[in-house]
């Protein structure tokens, strides 16, 4: 049962398809944000000093018992509903068996053939627009395990390793584990469609509030189960589970890397292995991990120590009516009100602006020019601060309400995008609003229009040369005495209104005002 | 200071609160008491004297500086080896937990201490609360203050035989087929189990979740409901406490009255099986309630004679589970089977060293009894067996008010007896094991003396869930009627240890101190 590092052969994944439908299971652990953990009163922040987040109870010392967290019962229960599952009017929680150090009582609370929420669905988009419905078998309560830390191999794995330290602030803290039925006819969008069903299962717990899903935190952990079944066939293959997929690319990889694999194996005539498997992010290959067989015996009992659950009908509602609007649905809706192509709501979403732009909309500023500046010149200096764009506004000081107030300096006429972003610099540097910033700088168009002319009649008089080229047509020669007309307003011209004017003058078209 | 320490502990409070005896000269007295026969009783697996006196000190101060105290302020305790006790080892009789000083206190015990009970020490008991004679103790067994070479019953021999050689007034038991009413029997003394939930669980190191119920182990009726009205009561902490009052037990006590009462005899627990002593002093303790004004009813719960299957089945297989956090990992023994063995490897030979035979028999049973393919016909039909017994209850008391029987179907045996056959071992709590299974609450008070043996009978009342107050009327109005035709308590019978310990020095005692090492 050692680990095999060894690279097992895998056929290209076009030649897979052709022969084997994949069927996918997808078992995901969602960490709830209460403040307490699930079944005592201790703190659940990330990244705390090693064991300093326990008690009697998480640590399993004799005598102590369990007491349920409310609220995450109420976090399941809203999971649940969102997931569009029937909520159980009365169920327990189950004991678990199997020895693992970090495990403390060497069961977990779990729940077993009693789980609160029951099959459900999940609609999720793919990149052509159409949609796939993932449905769900169930998604129940549990609560977490300790962290094992194996020091002196080389992989950071047990195997090798000389001794291991164990962190039990983990062990307690309240996980629902939504588990998908088997999901048949995806073909070659399999790999999508499981990272699309984590994506759209990460917009949801986040819309909720319930969790903050960081899957590089460990608070939303994927594992994938793969099988292959010939085209045709109505028996499922045998499946590989490969467990902590801890990014969205990585579950897409690891789907396919397992089916080029099953494939490769069933192709030459062998069979799979029932087993679990580790994923390698860095070589984008799974390895054998432990043999798995249905024979695994967990004994489950109904969970004595606690008291069944019964939420009432009245609760079920309440907690329905507290629901947030589905993401992918809002999005949607966002996206035709805001009236952005498919590529731009998907730049935004990618870069996580979607809130952001939907505030800075609401204060006041259009749809097009919030994503002009969000996207834009703030995405441009957080990446040069190689940060993400949220973050990196609120660590400067950057709101919705600034970015408002620009746009309608600039809508209204009074700055130019020049102007704008000299105006930026001031916000950046801590020196007000934008209009205090203006203000300061004196950044303010030319609106005399007399100054204007002067400044026409000037450089049309000083570049005889261009001027004939633009009355015999080349309007684009223009260019240059619109850099030279603005140039002498000292920038604080309004370009448009430059353009138009010089062009009402050589070629008698209409000028704009 | 013999006669003080022969006060019951009803009495020991009115003197406290009379100022005429202090905490520190009582609890000096069953220190003294305990040094002079616990080393022929061994019902002690540690004693604390320092931690009483300095409760007891503290009482007295605070009485002297007239502050109201609680009832039973003052007067000492014993707490049964399965109760987590913060800075004091708790062992559960088992060489798996040597060692280990609990960081936290049970519920039970907080209650004790803040109610002002100087705790003496912690009790012996049968490895984790498996057994009936605290032979399977991993720390030798506790002997019988009626006879040294006889078992005090279990699991909490060291309970009963610790008041029952009045080295402490009151003790702390548990019970999860019959551990305080079984031994309260076969010592002449009085055991409580409570309703399940009436007492909290928190900081009992568990056996079987479901069925274990902590209560008072004492010499009258009274001094129970005292103690059962200090620990018993809601607690946040354990789920399955009941978020009630506590039923009135002292009153109940107080009165006696059992007048109009109807007692239900159950017909599956009298008769064979029971031994001819225990069944005629059972009989004439029926007869003394009906002249206190009962009425008799016979009553038949045709389930209980599958009792005790269900029971060793649900019993293994909770304990199997939670006697799985015993791994070495955290706390306790650890034994290493080579300089580099794996954690699976310390886990199995720490777990092979540090549990005793009847452990691992249960662990297996328990294992065995839920595993895939098992489930449903062991653990599944167990439960079905248990929903049965609860209906024969719900049945039998709409026809009476409380049910009786012998508590033991036999006085206590010569240690060795039964250690060769688990099964006549589990026998002796038939009578016991249908109250767990339907959690209602149950009593042990004497009856008497079999005439064949001349040892301690016990008589069992049992009453519905949440109505223990019936178990205090009943066993008060008994103790009553029979310590007048005694002519005083029975326990005056006992042979006087002293004499005991010494006279069989060279016998019992040391051969008893040589299993120690077993």
């Amino acid at each position: 049962m050692a680990t095999t590092t060894t690279t097992e052969v895998t056929i290209p994944f076009v030649e897979a398809l052709a022969a084997y439908e994949p069927v996918l299971g997808l078992e995901v652990h969602v960490e709830l944000n209460t403040a307490t953990k699930m079944f005592c009163g201790c703190a659940t922040e990330f990244g705390a000093e090693p064991n300093s987040q326990v008690c009697p109870v998480c640590l399993g010392l004799p005598g102590a018992l369990p007491v349920l967290n409310e609220k995450g019962v109420e976090s399941a229960i809203r999971i649940g509903l969102a997931l569009g599952c029937e909520i159980a009017p009365w169920c327990r929680f189950a004991r678990k068996n199997y020895f693992y150090p970090d495990m403390p009582k060497n069961f977990q609370t779990s729940q077993y053939d009693e789980p609160i929420s029951h099959d459900g669905h999940l609609d999720v988009e793919l990149e052509d627009g159409s949609t796939y419905r993932v449905e769900i078998e169930r998604a129940h309560m549990e609560e977490d395990t300790g962290k094992s830390l194996h020091i002196g191999g080389a992989t950071g794995r047990i195997h090798g390793a000389t001794h291991s330290l164990v962190d039990y602030n983990r062990a307690g803290i309240p996980l629902i584990e939504i588990v998908t039925k088997p999901m048949v006819g995806a073909g070659e969008r399999a790999p999508e469609v499981a990272r699309a069903y984590v994506a759209a299962l990460r917009d949801i717990v986040k819309a909720l509030g319930v969790s903050d899903a960081r899957m590089d935190q460990g608070s939303m952990r994927c594992d994938v189960n793969v099988s292959l079944m010939p085209k045709g066939a109505d028996r499922f293959g045998t499946r590989s589970e490969t467990k902590n997929v801890n990014s969205l690319r990585s579950v897409e990889r690891a789907v396919r890397y397992e089916i080029e694999r099953h494939a490769a194996v069933l192709a030459s005539g062998g069979s799979v292995v029932q087993e679990t498997r580790h994923w390698h992010e860095d070589t984008g290959v799974t390895t054998s991990g432990r043999v798995k067989s249905d024979a695994d015996d967990y004994r489950y009992f109904p969970e004595p120590d606690l008291v069944p659950i019964a939420p009432s009908a009245e609760l079920v509602e309440s907690l329905r009516a507290t629901l947030p609007e589905n993401p992918a649905l809002r999005r949607r809706r966002l996206q035709s009100s805001w009236g952005y192509s498919d590529l731009e709501m998907r730049d935004v979403v990618n870069a996580g602006l979607v809130e952001t732009i939907g505030e800075t909309v609401a204060a006041g500023a259009s749809p097009a020019g919030a994503r002009k500046w969000w996207s834009g010149e703030v995405a441009r200096r957080a990446n040069a601060a190689g940060t993400d764009v949220v973050p990196y506004a609120a660590s400067v000081g950057v709101t919705a309400a600034h970015v408002a107030e620009l746009e309608g300096l600039i809508s209204s006429g009074r700055l130019n995008d020049r102007m704008a972003r000299d105006v930026w610099d001031g916000v950046l540097a801590g020196e007000g609003t934008p209009t205090q910033v203006a203000d300061a700088r004196g950044l303010r168009l030319v609106e005399d229009s007399g100054a204007i002319e002067g400044a026409v009649e000037k450089v049309i008089a000083a570049n005889p040369d261009i001027a004939t080229k633009v009355r015999d047509g080349k309007v684009q020669a223009a260019g240059a005495l619109i850099g030279q007309v603005m140039k002498e307003l000292k920038g604080q011209g309004d370009a448009a209104a430059v353009r138009a004017l010089i062009l009402a003058r050589l070629t008698g078209a209409p000028s704009a005002e | 200071m013999t006669d003080l320490i022969r006060l019951t502990a009803d009495e020991m409070a009115d003197a406290l609160a009379a100022k005429d005896i202090s905490s520190l000269e009582l609890t000096r007295a069953h220190l003294e008491r305990i040094a002079a026969v616990d080393g022929g009783v061994h019902a002690f697996l540690h004693v604390d004297g320092e931690g009483a006196l300095a409760a007891a000190r503290t009482i007295d101060e605070r009485r002297s500086a007239g502050e109201a105290l609680p009832r039973l302020a003052g007067v000492p305790i014993g707490v049964k080896d399965v109760m987590a006790t913060k800075g004091l080892p708790t062992t559960c009789g088992s060489k798996i937990l040597q060692g280990w000083v609990p960081p936290y206190d049970a519920t039970l015990v907080t209650r004790l201490r803040q109610s002002g009970l100087p705790i003496l020490g912690k009790l012996n008991m049968d490895e984790f609360a498996m057994g009936s004679s605290t032979e399977h103790s991993a720390y030798g067994p506790t002997h019988n203050p009626w006879d040294l070479e006889r078992i005090p019953g279990g699991s909490g021999g060291g309970s009963a035989a610790c008041v029952g050689s009045y080295q402490a007034p009151l003790a702390i038991g548990t019970d999860t087929g019959g551990s305080i009413r079984q031994p309260a029997a076969v010592t002449g003394t009085v055991g409580t189990k409570p309703t399940y939930g009436g007492v909290s669980r928190f900081g009992l190191v568990a056996l079987a979740s479901s069925l274990d119920q902590a209560g008072p182990c004492t010499r009258t009726v009274l001094d129970a409901a005292l103690l059962h009205e200090v620990i018993g009561g809601y607690d946040p902490m354990d789920s399955t406490s009941i978020d009630a009052p506590v039923p009135p037990v002292v009153e109940a006590a107080r009165r006696a009255d059992v007048s109009g009462m109807r007692i239900g005899i159950v017909r599956e627990l009298t008769g064979e099986g029971f031994q001819a002593g225990v069944q005629k002093r059972f009989d004439e303790a029926v007869e003394h309630l009906v002249d206190a004004g009962a009425e008799v009813v016979e009553v038949s719960c045709p389930s209980f004679t599958y009792a005790l299957a269900a029971y060793y089945l649900i019993l293994p297989s909770e304990a199997s589970s939670n006697l799985a956090r015993f791994d070495a990992m955290r706390y306790g023994l650890r034994v290493w089977p080579s300089d580099d063995a794996s954690a699976e490897q310390v886990m199995a030979a720490t777990r092979a060293a540090g549990f005793g035979d009847e452990v691992k028999r249960r662990i297996i049973l328990g294992t065995y009894a839920l595993s895939s393919g098992y489930y449903d016909a062991y653990y599944g039909s167990a439960q079905k067996v248990r929903r049965l017994i609860y209906d024969d209850f719900a049945s039998a008391f709409e026809r009476a008010d409380v049910l009786v029987s012998p508590t033991s179907p036999t006085t206590a045996f010569r240690f060795g007896e039964k250690m060769t056959d688990p099964m006549s071992m589990y026998l002796q709590d038939i009578a016991t094991i249908p109250a767990n299974l339907a959690g209602v609450p149950g009593m042990s008070v004497p009856s008497g003396l079999a005439d064949e043996d001349g040892l301690p009978a016990g008589f069992q009342i049992l009453a519905p869930a949440t109505r223990d107050e019936r178990l205090y009327a009943v066993g008060a109005a008994l103790e009553q009627r029979l310590d007048a035709a005694w002519g005083g308590p029975l326990l005056d019978r006992a042979p006087t240890l002293a004499s005991a310990f010494s006279g069989a020095m060279g016998s019992s005692y040391a051969d008893a101190r040589d299993g120690e090492g077993r």
